[in-house]
């Protein structure tokens, strides 16, 4: 796993000096909540609905065994308990004092974890598959490229006040888990004629301006990468929107200027950068490869994980479901699902959390990941292993075996504790999860995901969504507006309004009649939700949402 | 026309704690929207606004709410307000398991 160097940890140290230092004024009196807002918002401190709250970032979503019983202890010792996983893969605690917060980054440094928030208008955490490292259908980790762009990017001279924040993830593999095309940059690393290379897409993003992103290029060679990344940055930086905020992230710019004007000005800037690199980059790269070498992969037999999955049904449905595919023969990726149903999709109680971390150090080479579907990854567990994993997992609350199903639902916080929302959230996924569990159809429907947010900033991902549900305020009632045939992957679409929204109490019965119309029309099982969006269209769904209901109300 | 001036209390965040107080009559803090003070004039309420805003050390982003008067005392018009005066939906944390504490 890639450590932290001594020049990260002294900063962090200082970082926590200071923000202690920082609260002791504002308590005091000596700062007004102006100077200090700014302050703590860099440290990771919101200030919600309830409650302070405090963001913990995992970069790539990568944690150890001792980090996570690190946030465990904050949990306990400063939270209620409870830790909520995010879509950006983070950690929030939803009740910290703002007295406890110094004492709290003191813990999460003795572990090199931190609430640093690189915001601003500067190039933010580089984000990349969760399965990085162990995916069987990845050409090459994406890690190193991210950590590289990391470090590229931190403290770029010229990239200390763009227009707006900029986003970038990786993916290692055609199937993209990173949810790159709707980043401002995404890259997939690709292989052509046996070299490595990257395709590099530009302009994608969620919010309240929602953009699929374009190819830049098909091809960049390893080499050239980061002078063609930094090209890129450099024509928005000068040709980005900074008159109007809503209009200055890439995508608008790339919307409004066209992709091939774009591509032309790259390729100009990428003349001149690419010349003024001079190859440190690549001896950079090459070490930062090494420090995210796989762990020593042991060859073992397979009997006891065949014995389980054909004499224990209830671990036969957990293996089909939350088990990925892993590059190492006899090894496989264990989705562990937060998303028991009736719960608050991504949050884990500090014993869960020890949990999970005795269960990495025991079957999982210390390694723990967060994805950005809120659940939690053991990257590397030997099939043999499973049956035991299972056991302690089960006896815990966290073998819930949905993922990528009706109830692995995204969900942000939304009214319950955000100050922006203008509707819950997570009421919403907690009673469509319980409903679908009810009428025990969740593995007859298949792979669905529903992503809610609740308001237009889009933290839920809802117009990626198979089915997205956003959660507005009209005239004082919360009503919830449903968007179809979303997609996060390979194939990223964003979804298309349904008609009119729904009321708190109509939106999961709307859901419901969705569902119904897709079991009603599919060709046979093997056809999915969106794959029949995608064939029908969204008239059998329309009238299954407004119809019905008229009928009904009749 | 200008719209009539509905009824408003004073409402913020705690700067400490971070949770939700209103401004009593008496120029306390409190926890519980039926002590808040009631305002139905609006030159009052900017007064009863400025003087709480004089306060940072106490109180973060404070802002007039709208209320109606129910038997109790003041009573939330907005869900939102609804929500903050009682706490999150998923579990029983915040304003609601504290009452009579
Ligand atoms: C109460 C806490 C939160 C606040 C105040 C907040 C606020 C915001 C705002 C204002 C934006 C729009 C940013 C912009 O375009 O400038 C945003 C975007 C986003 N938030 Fe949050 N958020 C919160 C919690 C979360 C949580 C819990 C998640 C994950 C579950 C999340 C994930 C995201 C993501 C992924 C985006 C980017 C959407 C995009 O691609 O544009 N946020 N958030
Ligand atoms: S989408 Fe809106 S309601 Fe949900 S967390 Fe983001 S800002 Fe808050």
């Amino acid at each position: 796993m890639y450590r932290y160097t001594e020049f990260d940890t002294a900063f962090i140290q200082e970082r926590n000096r200071q923000f202690r230092a920082q609260v002791e004024r504002r308590i005091a009196g000596n700062l007004t909540e102006d100077e200090f807002k700014p302050l703590r918002l860099m440290n990771g401190l919101y200030l919600q609905l309830h409650a302070y709250m405090l963001r913990v970032a995992i970069p790539y979503g990568t944690l150890s065994s001792a980090q996570m019983r690190q946030l465990a202890l904050l949990a306990e010792k400063w939270d209620k308990g409870y830790g909520h996983f995010t879509t950006r893969q983070n950690i929030q605690y939803n009740w910290p004092k703002l007295s406890d917060v110094p004492d709290m980054l003191d813990a999460l440094a003795e572990v090199n974890l931190h609430a640093i928030q690189t915001s601003g208008n500067t190039i933010r955490n580089v984000t990349a598959d969760h399965f990085a490292g162990a995916a069987a259908d990845e050409i090459a980790d994406p890690r190193p490229v991210a950590e590289l762009l990391r470090q590229w990017s931190t403290d770029h001279p010229e990239f200390q006040f763009l227009p707006r924040k900029f986003k970038i993830a990786v993916t290692g593999a055609p199937n993209d888990r990173a949810v790159i095309k709707a980043h401002d940059i995404g890259i997939e690393i690709v292989s052509k004629d046996g070299q490595i290379g990257y395709r590099v897409l530009v302009g994608g993003g969620l919010g309240r301006t929602p953009m699929i992103g374009k190819v830049l290029s098909d091809f960049v060679p390893q080499a050239d990468l980061l002078p063609f990344v930094e090209a890129t940055v450099s024509v928005w930086n000068l040709l980005g929107r900074r008159d109007n905020k809503y209009k200055a992230r890439i995508k608008i710019t790339v919307h409004e200027h066209g992709i091939e004007e774009i591509q032309r000005l790259v390729e100009a800037r990428f003349a001149e950068t690419k010349a003024a690199f001079n190859g440190a980059d690549l001896d950079l790269f090459a070490e930062i490869k090494e420090s995210f070498a796989a762990p020593a992969f042991r060859n073992a037999p397979e009997d006891d994980f065949a014995a389980a999955y054909d004499a224990d049904p209830v671990f036969r449905s957990w293996a089909d479901t939350n088990l990925a595919e892993h590059k190492a023969p006899g090894y496989a990726i264990v989705q562990v699902s937060l998303k028991a149903h009736g719960q608050t999709p991504g949050d884990a109680s500090a014993e869960q959390m020890r949990v999970l971390a005795d269960l990495a150090e025991r079957f999982g080479h210390d390694e723990l990941r967060i994805s950005h579907e809120q659940n939690v990854i053991l990257p590397h567990v030997h099939k043999s292993d499973l049956p035991e994993l299972h056991k302690i997992l089960k006896a815990h609350g966290l073998a819930t075996a949905n993922i990528g199903k009706i109830s692995d639902i995204i969900a942000c916080p939304g009214m319950d504790y955000c100050a922006l929302a203008t509707a819950r959230s997570i009421p919403i996924a907690t009673q469509i999860a319980t409903r679908f569990d009810e009428l025990k159809t969740e593995h007859e429907i298949g792979d669905l995901k529903i992503k809610i947010s609740g308001c237009i900033n889009a933290c839920g991902h809802h117009h990626v969504g198979h089915i997205g549900i956003l959660g507005l305020d009209r005239g004082g009632v919360e009503t919830y507006q449903i968007t179809l045939g979303g997609d996060a992957t390979e194939t990223a679409a964003l979804g298309e309004r349904t008609g009119p929204g729904f009321s708190y109490e109509e939106i999961v019965p709307a859901i419901e009649r969705l569902v119904d119309a897709y079991l009603d029309q599919r060709e046979s099982a093997e056809e999915t939700f969106l794959q029949a969006y995608r064939r029908l269209g969204m008239a059998p769904f329309k009238t299954a949402l407004y119809e019905t209901e008229e009928a009904e109300a009749a | 026309m200008p719209k009539p001036f509905t009824p408003k209390v004073v409402t913020a965040n705690a700067l400490i704690e971070g949770d939700v107080i209103y401004l009593a009559a008496d120029d306390s803090w409190v926890r519980d929207l039926t002590k808040a003070e009631v305002l139905s004039d609006e030159a009052i309420a900017q007064i009863r606004l400025l003087d709480a805003q004089a306060r940072p050390s106490e109180a973060v982003g404070v802002y007039l709410a709208d209320v109606k008067l129910g038997t109790q005392g003041a009573e939330p018009t907005h869900f939102r307000e609804e929500f903050r005066r009682t706490g999150p939906s998923n579990y029983f944390h915040g304003k609601q398991a504290e009452a009579d504490a």
